[in-house]
């Protein structure tokens, strides 16, 4: 096995019948070419969602009035929004079966993480696909700093972290009365999305940055809106730097805090080493945080540069397979090593994805786009391959098994496509020791080597 | 399928072949118990306020502080009153079957992180295991420190990977939802294919053990209310010490809105544990515990952010209840950690280090050494009897 080899199950889906294998160096020129898997697999636009929100509390006023069919109406508003919910995640893995750029889908995946929005009910499974394409994957090979724009002006993020509840004390919103700050947003900023936990940010920071960052609202719609009355009036000094002044709030002098810390070298170590930890090892070299952190700072926070000095680093084609696919990653690997194709992922009706791909996700300890906390889902092997989750892996690999087990040929064949040259003799000997084809198809895509990347 | 069948005899025959040929070892055994007490430890993960769920009403900065806390609250004593959220457990109280420690907290100071926070509750040590914490959690030394602990004795339930029972001594990690149904043969062969790696090998025998001897639980209930269930079926048994989370208690915004229904599922939680516990509920002690408290005053949103000092509630039929621990440091502006936070006066630890040695006659040295190294236990609060 080779490093290209290693590159399509480290930075890729794995192999698939009928698939190229593609190297490090094809998977960043896929990135060059135009997203057509997004386009092809859309999801709910946020405004779209937001609509279907509010028809469903139209509906569901209507129905507290006792209007006749509101009944009807509400149960149409929420089965709308279930099914864009379901949706979103039939379209996450339709384009991972339709991409010619894998590392598109990952790289998505990872920001999404780094930027975790939880979902929260029929309404919030519906808007977080919408975040996640409108403010994640057009900047993925773009710049650090515009993606945290979008992130920290895009409704989702704004309701899921209370900004849009939080006003400035001194604002004139606040001098109605019951309204004022909330730091919930200006912490994970600090803490999660750019500087880390240990970058050097104090609890005046944590403060100044919450009264800086006031003003980011929603409208009526749902839909952003940036109010200086409701933001707090004058500078605000944050990591010893001063925003805004004494004129009306500017939503610009946000954006050059953004950008500010977008550019601090502690961001730069936070962001190269959860890519590392991420996408190579929990315990990654060294030199290749360093690395990376030095080309984020040398290319200002060029997000292509650092994903092509990660995928391009030896330190991260190592053979040994220390990360393990979480769920979603698992599955979606499984469904490309089975021949699934785009169109039959996409024909599933709302009620087969929860059933065939939901609820295993749950199953599996990640539940679609639902982490407990911002701080999205967990890195280490052990916290994926416990019991109960390897358990429903191997629940999952058995059913998937004895779909597709009649297009897959030898599993002797099947096992040396997908894993060539990682198969251990152990793997090996059982696959051909299986009482039957689909018994040893599940071998192979529950197997320890298949689950590791 | 011809050379399969060959192959799988050549396997079956080369190995003298019985359904044991390659067992999936597992760690798990029933086995006695070094102990007859039970502790659970219920993770509110989120960070509790305990201003709120147990108010101050007799200190006059309480109102100062959250003129309209919203909702009603039940008085306990001429200074707590509970809110009524919680109002379920009154009868608990009234039994002295439920206690609470307030102004406690970890070791933890500043960050206000709330991952940071729980791994170090968790890890109960006094730093994080990202800056040079310990690595394992503290109910796992506890195993670690106990000859005759089998796996079951301590028990992870739900379907996150608990960092409070991971470490050396091996320990049961379950989910009441989990199915697995194998046949003997695909066992056999997923017992090989797994043999080389630990990590797997180790957790598919762990599942193989458990979906075998543990019936499904949880039908039609809420999962909370499945956990419960499932911890209390399995304490019933030969397991001790389990564990469990319950998250939500993040209350940014609209917290007089949510804090009724997050109380609720406590409360629940907690009674379902009695009821499913029969007798066993009068040798048991329950602890919810949180990362760290939240914010004295309301913020502008009618939450409250990320503090410092909250409350411990403890239950169970071992539990000496019907009293609030607090040495109570006050609400002035001044008395506040940072002008801003509860302050703790106390570890959270000393009170289940204490519980730990009433409950299960452990010597507090081995407390203070090996479950929460660093740690002075203090003077014996008295929470078990």
């Amino acid at each position: 096995m080779d490093g290209s080899q290693i590159a399509q199950i480290r930075f890729g889906h794995g192999f698939g019948p009928g698939r190229p294998a593609l190297t490090a160096a094809a998977m960043l020129a896929a990135l060059g070419r135009p997203d057509r898997a997004a386009r092809r697999h859309p999801v709910a636009p946020y405004a779209e969602t937001a609509a279907l929100r509010a028809e469903l509390q139209a509906a569901n006023a209507a129905l507290r009035e006792g209007q006749a069919g509101a009944e009807a109406r509400r149960d149409a508003a929420n089965a709308a929004l279930v099914a864009a919910g379901r949706a979103g995640l039939r379209a996450v893995l339709a384009r991972v079966l339709d991409t010619d750029a894998p590392l598109r889908e990952r790289l998505v995946w990872f920001w999404a993480d780094h930027f975790t929005v939880a979902a929260a009910g029929p309404t919030g499974r519906a808007a977080v696909p919408a975040f996640v394409d409108e403010a994640i994957r057009p900047h993925v090979t773009g710049r650090f700093a515009d993606m945290l724009r979008a992130v920290i002006r895009h409704p989702v993020m704004l309701v899921y972290l209370d900004q849009h509840l939080s006003y400035g004390p001194g604002s004139a919103a606040a001098a109605r009365g019951g309204r004022g700050l909330n730091e919930n947003l200006a912490r994970e900023l600090l803490e999660l999305h750019t500087l880390g936990v240990g970058g050097g940010y104090a609890q005046a920071d944590v403060r100044a940055a919450a009264e800086l960052l006031t003003g980011l609202m929603i409208d009526r719609d749902r839909a952003f809106v940036f109010r200086p009355a409701a933001a707090e009036p004058g500078a605000e000094t944050v990591l010893g730097r001063r925003y805004g002044g004494d004129g009306p709030a500017r939503i610009e002098d946000i954006d050059a805090f953004l950008g500010d810390l977008a550019a601090h070298p502690a961001t730069a170590r936070h962001l190269a080493r959860k890519l590392a930890v991420h996408f190579v090892a929990d315990d990654p070299p060294a030199a290749l945080v360093e690395d990376l952190a030095a080309v984020y700072a040398a290319q200002g926070g060029d997000l292509m540069a650092v994903t092509g000095a990660l995928v391009t680093h030896p330190l991260a084609l190592a053979p040994t397979l220390a990360k393990v696919k979480p769920p979603l990653e698992f599955v979606a690997s499984a469904l490309v090593a089975g021949g699934v194709t785009a169109a039959e992922v996409a024909a599933l009706e709302p009620g087969e994805v929860r059933r065939l791909l939901d609820v295993p996700l749950t199953h599996m300890g990640q539940p679609f786009q639902r982490p407990r906390g911002p701080d999205g889902w967990p890195e280490a092997p052990g916290d994926w391959i416990t019991p109960q989750g390897l358990a429903a892996r191997i629940g999952w690999a058995t059913a998937l098994a004895g779909r597709l087990v009649d297009r897959l040929g030898d599993p002797r064949g099947f096992l040396d496509a997908m894993l060539p040259g990682l198969a251990g003799p152990d793997l090996r000997f059982a696959v051909g020791a299986a009482e039957t084809r689909r018994e040893a198809v599940a071998l192979v895509l529950a197997s320890a080597e298949f689950n590791r990347r | 399928m011809d050379h399969a069948a060959t192959t799988r005899r050549q396997l079956l025959g080369a190995l003298g072949c019985s359904a044991a040929a390659f067992p999936l070892m597992t760690r798990i055994t029933l086995a006695s118990a070094p102990w007859d007490a039970r502790l659970v430890v219920i993770v509110l993960r989120g960070a509790m306020d305990g201003l709120d769920v147990l108010r101050p009403v007799g200190d006059p900065g309480f109102a100062a502080l959250r003129p309209d806390p919203g909702g009603t609250a039940t008085p306990l004593d001429g200074r707590f009153a509970l809110h009524d959220g919680l109002s379920p457990l009154l009868p608990l109280w009234q039994a002295g079957e439920l206690a609470f420690a307030h102004a406690v907290s970890t070791p933890y100071r500043d960050g206000r992180s709330h991952f940071d926070g729980q791994d170090i509750l968790e890890a109960g040590g006094s730093a994080a295991p990202g800056d040079g914490g310990l690595r394992d959690g503290w109910l796992n030394r506890l195993l670690q420190a106990t000859p005759g602990a089998e796996a079951e004795t301590g028990f992870a339930i739900g379907r996150e990977n608990l960092r409070i029972l991971t470490g050396a001594a091996p320990v049961a990690n379950w989910s009441p939802q989990t199915r697995l149904a194998l046949g003997e043969s695909a066992e056999q062969l997923l017992a090989l294919a797994y043999r080389s790696d630990p990590l797997f090998h180790d957790a598919a025998a762990e599942a193989v053990a458990l979906a075998r001897s543990v019936a499904p639980g949880g039908g039609g209930g809420s999962p909370d209310r499945a956990l419960a269930e499932f911890a209390a079926a399995r304490l019933r048994g030969d397991t001790r010490i389990a564990s469990f989370s319950l998250s939500g208690w993040d209350t940014h915004s609209h917290q007089a809105r949510r804090m009724p229904g997050l109380l609720a599922r406590l409360a629940d939680t907690i009674l379902t544990l009695r009821d499913g516990l029969g007798p066993v509920w009068g040798r048991t002690a329950v602890l919810a515990m949180t990362e760290f408290g939240r914010t004295a005053r309301l913020n502008g949103s009618g939450g409250t952010d990320h503090g410092t000092g909250g409350a411990l509630l403890l239950a169970g039929g071992a539990v000496r209840g019907g009293r609030v621990h607090a040495d109570w440091p006050g609400l002035e502006e001044a008395d506040l950690y940072d002008r801003r936070d509860l302050r703790p006066t106390r570890d959270l630890r000393a009170y289940a280090g204490w519980a730990m040695a009433g409950l299960f006659g452990l010597d507090t040295g081995l407390v203070q050494r090996a479950v929460f190294p660093g740690l002075e236990l203090g003077a014996d609060p008295g929470v078990v009897l």
